[in-house]
């Protein structure tokens, strides 16, 4: 029972991972109406950044954590800026290809800044572990920062999106570009803001992720890029609370599917619940239907 | 009176050319008969995966082009036509030690391989072929990760003709390993040549532009073009998409099982990354563009090779490319360029045309 509850709490503390990375894909979606490839590797940037700051530099981990946000807003600002904008008007598999150009170009960028070797991420957080019943449970305290933050995050962007002029922008944005233009929205400045905070949260998922996991490669962002991606179609892409419910029910179902099925299949198992509930909900878990016109 | 002979028939044709005339390029270059036309080393390891990606290209651009439904997980089928192909070569191998049968063992690896990558495209195809768009985009990629880790859980080996399968296994199987899981298939015989998988890819271009210029096709085509309408003309419109995907599907396991049998391979290789590359080729050939698929699948597996030069920053450029071409076919500014100077290129032939009559 105890060992069941400590895989929830990991679960839980994955799938709070996913879902701030699943943000990200959904924003950008939602918005720009693409499929950014290249944010599983802002992940990794934002990671690998931290990690100078404070492995070259002997930062604070806070003041590299500040410091991985800032450059990789300035990094998605600029690939939107330098790649998808060229593209407005292109078709979206255009746009995809790009995306996955972008994405190998970040790969190889850090290949070249930072080696194939995997680096050894120490944890930001770095609290010590907490104890419960007696000793037979613990949960380390990255989790419960982990956890804590998808918390604020997602406090903080639902009221960001539903309270502020730009949330409204974007929101407007996301309904009907053309309208939105004609009502004196400035488009262009909304969707690079999407994009800034897309990839804000890509650097704090990148440093959270690699505090858990010790781990950090040039490939290191692509998998949870891939798995944060499906969370976000789970719960409906475009929505922030079904990003919410989809990371966390991602990285639970991977956890306990590790755990009780087996550790090899965890990954197929996720991919096969994606596919069930896509097709009972085409939609995703939150999505909203479109109907069809004639 | 002359038949008239179709546009279509002659623009086939040319690919065709291409195709063939680009081999016995090839060919003579690795005769090496004329002085100072000889093939590297590097690209000559590269004929047959070529051909393969031209293949795996082909393939896709009927599924993402003219059926219009964008699928990230061709790279599954390539696995297990990969896997099938070895099972059935290595199974007949061992089965008749003694007979000197190395072509069939390839038509038979080759055959097995469309068969069961065409049985499980039908198969992922019922639900995949439901949803619409990116949805449907993304339960191929997750159709194709779940290929993947199943394979990286299987095991087979055979011993003097019969076949022992394991699936998740902890102890080891009796007799000659085969697949091993998540390990490099070692000790396949390589029956792949350059010859056979040019073959393979006239096939592969055969059965596409033919089924594109049938009534078939014609149907495919225009439950992409507007699904309704389509349906509403009694296209039954499940059915084409389907047989588009089953091809596709088919085509994309005999070039795996042509992989397989030429290289030692591992579960890890046929991931996300290689459904990205293949659908790659197939955007920067021209969505729909047989040619282009089969031009920009060439090009872009030799690329790597022609930047190795570049040493470690190869993959950087192949990456600045990529992304320079992709801005440069769709920017506004590029395409105005273009059209001035093909409008160029037209005014001086048909001035010349005109010197000529006169």
């Amino acid at each position: 029972m105890i060992q069941f509850l400590s895989h929830i709490i990991s679960g839980l503390s994955l799938g709070s991972i996913y879902a701030i990375i699943a943000l990200g894909y959904s924003m950008v979606y939602g918005i720009a109406k693409m499929l950014n490839f290249a944010h599983g590797d802002v992940i990794m940037i934002g990671a690998y950044v931290s990690f100078s700051a404070t492995q070259y530099f002997g930062m604070h981990p806070i003041a590299s954590v500040v410091i991985s946000v800032i450059m990789c807003t300035i990094l998605g600002i600029a690939i939107e800026g330098f790649a998808y904008k060229p593209l407005r008007k292109a078709t979206s598999l255009a746009v995809l290809i790009t995306a996955i150009g972008m994405s190998y170009l970040l790969q190889n960028l850090a290949l070249l800044i930072w080696g194939a070797n995997p680096k050894s991420f120490t944890s930001v957080v770095g609290l010590g572990t907490l104890s419960l019943f007696g000793g037979e449970m613990h949960i380390t305290s990255e989790t419960i920062v982990t956890v804590l933050a998808n918390i604020i995050i997602m406090i903080a962007l639902t009221t960001f999106i539903n309270k502020t002029k730009m949330g409204k922008a974007m929101r407007a944005v996301s309904e009907d570009k053309g309208a939105a233009e004609l009502m004196g929205i400035n488009v262009n400045l909304t969707i690079s803001m999407t994009f800034a905070i897309g990839s804000a949260l890509a650097a704090i998922a990148g440093v959270l992720l690699c505090s858990s996991y010790p781990s950090l490669m040039p490939t290191t962002g692509s998998m949870p890029g891939i798995k944060a991606f499906t969370a976000a179609v789970f719960g409906g892409i475009g929505s922030i609370p079904g990003a919410l419910i989809g990371g966390l029910l991602l990285g639970l179902i991977e956890i306990l599917g590790k755990a009780y099925v087996s550790d090899q299949l965890g990954d197929a198992l996720v991919f096969a619940v994606l596919i069930i509930v896509l097709l009972v909900r085409p939609a995703g878990l939150l999505g909203k239907k479109v109907h069809e016109k004639v | 009176m002359k038949r008239k002979i179709s546009k279509t028939f002659i623009n086939n044709l040319i690919t065709y050319a291409i195709v063939i005339i680009a081999f016995f390029i090839c060919k003579l270059a690795l005769s090496g008969d004329i002085e100072g036309f000889k093939m590297s080393r590097s690209l000559k390891g590269q004929l047959i995966p070529i051909c393969v990606y031209i293949v795996m290209a082909v393939s896709l651009n009927l599924t993402v082009g003219i059926s219009g439904e964008l699928s990230l997980g061709h790279a599954g089928f390539m696995s297990i036509g990969a896997y099938a192909g070895i099972v059935a070569s290595q199974w007949l191998g061992s089965a008749f030690p003694e007979a000197n049968i190395d072509v069939v063992r390839l038509i038979a690896a080759l055959i097995s391989g469309g068969i069961a990558a065409g049985v499980a495209g039908f198969l992922i195809g019922i639900p995949v072929l439901r949803l619409r768009g990116d949805y449907l985009a993304i339960v191929t990629l997750a159709f194709g990760e779940i290929i993947r880790n199943l394979i990286n859980c299987l095991y087979v080996s055979v011993e003097g003709g019969t076949l022992h399968t394991g699936f998740l296994l902890t102890s080891p199987l009796p007799g000659k390993k085969i697949i091993a899981g998540p390990m490099n298939t070692s000790g396949i015989d390589k029956l792949a040549s350059f010859d056979a998988a040019f073959v393979v890819v006239l096939i592969a271009l055969f059965v596409v532009l033919n089924l594109i210029n049938s009534r078939s096709g014609r149907a495919i085509m225009a439950s992409r073009d507007n699904r309704i309408a389509a349906e509403s003309m009694g296209v039954n419109v499940t059915k084409y998409k389907m047989m588009a995907f089953v091809t596709s599907a088919a085509l994309a396991g005999i070039a795996g099982a042509m992989y397989g049998l030429n290289t030692s391979i591992e579960p890890k290789k046929f991931g996300f990354d290689t459904s990205i590359l293949i659908l790659v080729f197939v955007v920067l050939g021209g969505i729909g563009s047989i040619r282009g698929s089969v031009i920009a699948a060439t090009l872009l597996t030799v690329l790597p090779e022609v930047l190795r030069e570049f040493g470690s920053y190869r993959m950087l450029v192949y990456a600045i490319v990529l992304i320079l071409v992709m801005l440069a076919r769709n920017s506004v500014f590029v395409k105005q360029i273009l059209s001035i100077v093909t409008g160029c290129i037209k005014l001086i032939f048909k001035r010349s045309r005109r010197g000529e009559a006169s």
